[in-house]
């Protein structure tokens, strides 16, 4: 058994980490206070390569691992949530389907560019009324001549609305087999006719993410822009939340990372009684508590990433590795807070903000009871 | 063009320092290693001007043991094109200076950052050039190339001051040398995975100097807290504890 990451890995890791450090933590309060979403910084991020990065060189990624690509996530989510999303939803939603299920022809047209940080790419799942439920979706696309014809609505979709954003893969009700609605994947470009991208103000966390409403009106877009073969949409869908999964728990890992620096040297810093309040067996264990939790947190998002990377099912370890992260994200985050006091409850204090961006990560791309659902089942009950 | 950057592995900034073998040594243990700051400035600006044209080689080299590689690496993946480390752990200015120069002869430009953010000794760059028989100029904090011809800014009182160089020669490089550190990209990072990394024995070098011992700065005081309308306990408190009245 080896616990080294690679050279490369670490050197990943660091350069990440310096990025986020210079670039993203002097404006990330401010951006969450306008929340306004950073042109500047996603064309940065973009720069550095993190866009792309399981994507192979001739599609204008970086071929790297998935071990490689969370640490990047869990690095930038260490320093600010809102660029974290951005990043890992249009790395896992984004980019990942069109990879997995595009032909040559689609990789080719749309992969580059969003590469490079100038594009940024959807996936149209979550609807009003179907949230867990996904099968519950209503919106339709119906095969009319050489076109799709698509109907509905989708809502809470990142990377969406944004100048930047070039389009959406939509999950879409096509058809009905014994009773069973056929889920297919279409591509709908920006700019289509009937297709109205309405963003979502005024959210309580990752504030300087893009979030969405998406309508579709008898949207028509070309028969090629179907993503996999008609039917292929539950697989795709699956397929694409296992990978999101180790996104959100890296998201929560870097979190947890984040909170519990933060409260670590709030604690040695902060005098009460005479001492540093790091001195008081009740806050040291809460700070050796944290530290512990988000050393497990670690150690199981990594194996799933290995498990990922050696071509190994995964989906249990996914499902395990996205509840125990953001759920410790959570936990940090509240008793990073408490060792805060008062000081924590303000925005002056960057823990303010970790403790709101945290809360998303217990729901999006299958809430915790989902989770548990998932894994109960792949443990035979 | 080809170009040499000195580079330095040196403590993370934010080390805790500690000494050990009764305070002769540096205890490196559980310490992050980083490439020296002022080095990575130079090999920034050499990046930038290979980037704009008339560079044809940016060599890294460094003189410490297999450790160091990681911080060879980082530089490569900043944009060097191969790096070279002499494998003797650096005792001294002199040595460095000495096993450098075994390897430094066949470059235009040599630059050297002002100093090491850990021994702060100012000495590897002046004894580079003497050892090379070769121009050095200090302080410099611009480099260009125009026309071919290299020219150097250095801060002077009051100004500053262009110089048109001949090659070869050593520029000790500070402030103002690149805007920001360079932080490499993922396709650097892969890249730097191929690029050459070669180990060259070293030389004979005397040794010249020995540590007696190091001394970490005194703790600082408490803070003490005087009331707003207090000015005579302020006074009296500067006067007889802090003694700067």
């Amino acid at each position: 058994m080896n616990f080294d990451l690679s050279p490369e890995q670490i050197m990943i890791r660091e350069t990440v980490r310096e990025f986020a450090e210079r670039e993203v933590k002097p404006v990330a309060q401010e951006l969450d206070e306008k929340s306004e979403f950073s042109y500047e910084l996603t064309r940065k991020i973009g720069e550095l390569g993190l866009f792309g990065m399981n994507i192979p060189e001739k599609f204008g990624g970086q071929g790297l691992d998935t071990l490689s690509y969370i640490i990047a996530v869990e690095e930038m989510a260490r320093v600010d949530g809102s660029q974290a999303a951005t990043l890992a939803a249009h790395n896992s939603l984004g980019i990942g389907p069109l990879l997995d299920y595009g032909t040559e022809e689609q990789k080719l047209k749309y992969l580059p560019s969003l590469c490079t940080g100038t594009g940024l790419w959807s996936f149209g799942l979550t609807e009003p009324g179907a949230g867990s439920d996904s099968r519950g979706s209503k919106t339709t696309a119906v095969l009319d001549g050489d076109e799709w014809v698509i109907n509905g609505s989708k809502i809470f979709i990142t990377n969406a609305s944004v100048d930047i954003s070039l389009g959406c893969t939509v999950q879409a009700v096509s058809g009905e087999q014994n009773g069973n609605k056929i889920f297919t994947t279409i591509i709908v470009e920006k700019d289509t006719p009937g297709f109205r991208r309405v963003p979502m103000h005024n959210k309580m966390m990752w504030r300087a993410s893009d979030t969405a409403e998406l309508f579709f009106d008898d949207v028509r877009v070309p028969k090629a822009n179907l993503l996999g073969k008609v039917g292929d949409g539950s697989h795709i869908m699956l397929h694409t939340l296992d990978g999101g999964r180790l996104s959100i728990g890296a998201m929560g890992l870097g979190l947890a990372q984040g909170a519990f620096e933060m409260a670590l040297a709030y604690a040695n810093e902060r005098q009460q009684f005479g001492k540093p309040i790091a001195k008081f067996q009740i806050n040291a264990f809460k700070l050796a508590d944290m530290a512990l939790k988000v050393e497990l947190a670690r150690n199981l998002l990594y194996k799933a990433c290995w498990l990922k990377d050696e071509h190994r099912p995964y989906s249990k370890e996914a499902a395990m590795a996205k509840l125990y992260c953001s759920e410790v994200a959570k936990e940090v985050a509240d008793e990073a807070v408490q060792i805060h006091g008062g000081y924590g409850l303000m925005k002056d204090y960057a823990i303010e903000r970790f403790y709101r961006d945290q809360r998303l990560l217990q729901i999006g791309e299958g809430t915790s009871e989902i989770q548990r659902m998932v894994i109960s089942r792949l443990i035979g009950c | 063009m080809k170009i040499l950057v000195l580079i330095s592995n040196v403590p993370d900034t934010t080390t805790k320092i500690r000494f050990k073998s009764d305070n002769t040594a540096f205890d490196d243990a559980g310490v992050q290693w980083i490439i020296n700051p002022w080095d990575e400035l130079a090999l920034t600006r050499a990046v930038e001007l290979k980037e704009t044209g008339g560079v044809s080689l940016i060599t890294v080299a460094n003189v410490g043991n297999a450790s160091t590689e990681p911080t060879l690496r980082k530089a490569l993946a900043v944009g060097a094109d191969d790096a070279i480390r002499i494998d003797v752990e650096a005792r001294d200015a002199f040595e460095v200076a000495t096993q450098l120069a075994s390897v430094a002869k066949d470059y235009d430009l040599i630059m050297a950052g002002i100093e090491a953010s850990d021994y702060n000794g100012s000495a590897v760059g002046g004894m580079l050039a003497e050892l090379l028989d070769i121009a050095s100029v200090s302080s410099v904090s611009g480099i260009n190339i125009e026309n071919g011809q290299l020219l150097f800014n250095r801060e002077i009182d009051g100004g500053s001051q262009v110089l048109s160089v001949t090659t070869p020669v050593v520029a000790i490089v500070q402030k103002g040398i690149a805007k920001e550190p360079r932080i490499p990209a993922m396709r650097g990072i892969m890249m730097a995975r191929k690029k050459e990394l070669k180990v060259t024995a070293p030389v004979s070098a005397e040794d010249r100097t020995s540590f007696v011992r190091f001394e970490l700065p005194p703790k600082k005081a408490a803070c003490k807290m005087v009331a707003e309308d207090n000015a005579k306990e302020l006074v009296r408190l500067l006067h007889e504890e802090a003694k700067v009245l």
